[in-house]
């Protein structure tokens, strides 16, 4: 900000000021030739009328005390570029306030640092601290209670699509996972012909839902295997190294209505779980991996036939 | 019978009075409604001209514009006319400025549901609808100081003084705020960007609290409440202090919707002392409104209009006090983006603003149709209730919820100074208050539909014979030459 600008915003600001004061006390005392408080001299619309009573003492002194107080907090806190004398800014003052939050937070920190997010769900303190981070940070995408939504996975679950060892966890959590499932349509469809999105949706419901067309099924299981099975596996039980879901099991990322199906395999899908190391640094997300540790029952191993990420 | 130009133009004015009664009633079920989608939030029935994002302007510009603005035009035009002695500058003129303003009012309730809007709050109608309000705000600024000009009296009446200040300063902050090259016709960009485009927004918006909402009910207050009471005003110097510092101080406090945001430091620093500022020019109205009443307090047990007039200057004076407090940054931090502001803005709107109309237009409409009194003063005086409790359980509710969020979004854990609370457990704490909220607001609406009848029972009475008003000559000492 120029100086000929803070100058005007100077000028204005006493100005106002000012004339706040030289209103005040103008009307303060009355003049000579002022009419007396108890006299009403104009006439409006019949029976309008006003009296001069003096302005109440308490209020005249409550305006000067507020003038006061503004001439003083600003020469304090300073206008335009003219620093003021407590040499505040916004900024220094978040500089100075994170600073010792920072401090307060390493002290906190330093006895969970470089652990392995397992043992750390042991410690009920570390979980706490764990939750609060959750429910700030990834509660957005995988809700507040972590039972996730359409396109952001449910935590409560044994299901991993990334791994879900502690040291897979915490990778997921601190590296983020860029996932890609293309848009299988038009190839399946020179492959398969007309049918063979329908086909191909048959064969993977079939997996986990018996009762689907035969001869669906069998066209499409022969697409399956030349095509998805690279990633998802010949049985379709998936692969954590890539992140590509078991499709056996009754858990569907995206949805499992044919709308949803279709919509897989015509458009692809792009999931992203942002990583969270640079925000949060590494020992925070240790904590989170602790409390996500806690939300799962790690009862049911992960499933034959899978490619299994340690 | 008087010839036209011995009598007052009444008719501009019953007609605004009546829309005051229909656009409140309108605006508050509007309110009722979205309070409800607040606490159900399927009461939208996924329509989305249903939605809360559009229909919150439209309760807004509902109760501000069109019950407020109706309110207004109808007070301001009557008492020009009473104080000046003399009728309006021109008819052709008033009856364009009461149609074109309803004309805005239905183009507002038409394009907001659509989902047609600046994005400016409060300023939200696309720039055609903004041409028509700069049209008709001109009109009826040539009728209100043409009205001034032929006066028959020397001095103009201190009414008069808030109506023409709000007159003028509303063009200006319409014009400027509204600035925006438009890409289509229900489309536009403003001309501002970044934190100057944040800076005009509420420079208008405070201003228009400022002069809108505050000043030209003011000039209501100036007229109704020593009419009503029968007493001259407390102090005639006390309302040239206040008027002046009013309309010198309001205008820079605009930038304490800004705090810990994007503005330089300076002008957040600048927003909130002036806004200290700002009390004792706030309070000198009431302080001269309430005093007005001394030696006549025992009317407030048998004049419920009254009762409408001084508790508004009360819930004035709190507003006014909570107001400055709110925009002191250390209070703000706490305050700002929780349901404080929605319960400090409607103390101000149905406590301020919706009671002094209304009490105003209860003494005004028997004066204008010549009778003695309303059809019923115990209906008044429900109606008086039931708006006073309405109220107070809508802010309670309010600051209640408002202070609990405020605390558990920056709420930390002692021992390790991690956050304690998500975002939906505020919201979770906070749902209770919203259903009180609606409780009150529904009392508040229910007392609308009581004033409805009243005034259309005191319409019957009055019958269609409502003769013209000869015009009063003014005292002969202040008669001007």
């Amino acid at each position: 900000m120029t100086s000929a600008w803070t100058w005007y915003v100077v000028a204005l600001t006493v100005l106002n000021l000012l004339g706040c004061i030289w209103l005040l006390r103008g009307n303060t005392r009355r003049g000579p030739n002022d009419p007396k408080p108890d006299e009403t001299g104009h006439v409006w619309d019949g029976d309008l009328t006003e009296y001069n009573k003096p302005l109440p003492r308490w209020w005249i002194n409550l305006f000067y005390i507020t003038i006061v107080f503004a001439v003083g907090y600003l020469v304090w806190y300073g206008v335009g570029s003219l620093k003021g004398y407590g040499h505040w800014s916004s900024k220094s003052e978040w500089a100075i306030e994170s600073a010792a939050e920072d401090a307060r937070l390493d002290d906190t920190l330093k006895l969970y640092a470089g652990k392995p997010i397992d043992e750390l769900a042991k410690d009920a303190a570390a979980v706490s601290i764990g939750r609060a981070i959750f429910i700030n940070r990834c509660a957005a995408c995988h809700g507040s209670s972590g039972h996730g939504a359409v396109g952001y996975p449910d935590l409560t679950d044994d299901i991993w699509h990334w791994g879900g060892t502690p040291h897979r966890i915490l990778e997921t959590i601190q590296e983020g996972r860029q996932a890609v499932m293309p848009a299988w349509a038009t190839t399946l469809t020179a492959q398969g012909g007309p049918t063979a999105v329908d086909d191909t949706i048959a064969y993977v419901l079939s997996l986990s839902r018996p009762g689907q067309p035969a001869d669906a099924v069998e066209r499409g299981g022969k697409l399956f295997a030349g095509i998805c099975s690279a990633c998802h596996g010949p049985q379709g039980k998936g692969n954590q190294v890539v992140g590509a879901p078991d499709l056996t099991d009754s858990y569907w990322l995206y949805g499992s209505s044919q709308a949803s199906l279709h919509h897989t395999l015509n458009e692809g899908r792009q999931g992203v779980m942002p990583a969270w190391k640079p925000v949060l640094g590494d020992t925070r997300t240790r904590l989170v991996g602790a409390y996500v540790w806690t939300l799962s029952p790690h009862k049911e191993p992960p499933p034959v036939g899978a490619v299994v990420a340690e | 019978m008087v010839g036209v130009e011995g009598s007052y133009n009444d008719k501009v004015v019953r007609q605004f009075a009546v829309m005051t009664v229909v656009w409140g009633v309108v605006g508050m079920l509007v309110g009722v409604i979205i309070a409800a989608q607040l606490y159900w939030p399927g009461l939208d029935f996924d329509l989305p001209w249903l939605s809360y994002g559009r229909l919150r302007p439209l309760h807004t510009n509902a109760v501000i514009f069109a019950f407020g603005g109706s309110a207004l035009f109808a007070t301001s035009l009557y008492t020009v006319q009473r104080t000046c002695h003399v009728r309006l500058l021109s008819d052709k003129l008033a009856a364009f400025v009461f149609w074109g303003w309803q004309l805005v009012i239905v183009a507002a309730a038409i394009t907001l549901p659509l989902g047609i809007t600046q994005g400016k709050e409060y300023a939200e109608l696309e720039w055609p609808i903004d041409i028509l309000i700069t049209i008709v705000w001109v009109a009826y600024a040539v009728l209100f100081f043409g009205t001034i000009a032929k006066r028959k009296v020397k001095h103009i009446y201190v009414a008069n003084w808030f109506y023409g200040a709000y007159i003028i300063t509303i063009a200006l902050l319409h014009v400027v705020n509204n600035l925006a090259i438009p890409a289509g016709w229900w489309k536009s960009y403003s001309v501002y960007s970044g934190s100057v485009d944040a800076m005009v927004q509420w420079w208008y918006g405070h201003n228009a609290v400022g002069f809108f909402l505050t000043t030209a009910f003011l000039g209501m207050m100036y007229y109704f409440v020593p009419k009503q009471a029968g007493r001259p005003i407390y102090s005639y110097r006390l309302s040239i202090v206040h008027f002046w510092a009013l309309i010198a101080v309001y205008m820079w406090a605009g930038p304490h919707h800004l705090q810990y945001t994007a503005l330089p430091d300076w002008a957040q620093s600048l927003g909130m002392v002036f806004s200290l500022v700002l009390l004792a020019p706030s309070w000198g109205g009431a302080i001269n409104g309430i005093l007005t009443l001394s030696g006549v307090w025992y009317k407030l047990r048998t004049d419920p209009i009254l009762k409408f007039l001084i508790v508004s200057l009360s819930f004035y004076m709190m507003s006014t006090f909570e107001g400055p407090m709110m925009s002191i940054k250390t209070v703000n931090s706490l305050s700002h983006y929780t349901d404080w502001t929605i319960g400090h803005v409607h103390s101000g709107a149905i406590g301020w603003v919706a009671m002094i109309s209304i009490g105003s237009i209860y003494a005004m409409l028997p004066r204008l149709l010549g009778l003695q009194k309303m059809y019923s003063t115990r209906l008044i005086d429900t109606h008086f209730w039931m708006h006073t409790i309405g109220l107070v359980v809508y802010i309670a509710s309010m600051w209640i919820a408002g202070v609990t969020q405020g605390l558990m979004w920056r709420a930390t854990d002692p021992e390790n100074g991690t956050l304690v609370y998500s975002f939906v457990e505020a919201l979770n704490a906070t749902k209770p208050y919203y259903l009180f909220r609606l409780g009150g607001g529904l009392i508040v609406l229910a007392g609308m539909l009581v004033m409805g009848w009243n005034v259309f029972k005191t319409f019957r009475l009055a019958g269609a014979s409502t003769a013209p008003q000869a015009v009063l000559p003014p005292d002969v000492a202040d008669a001007r030459a």
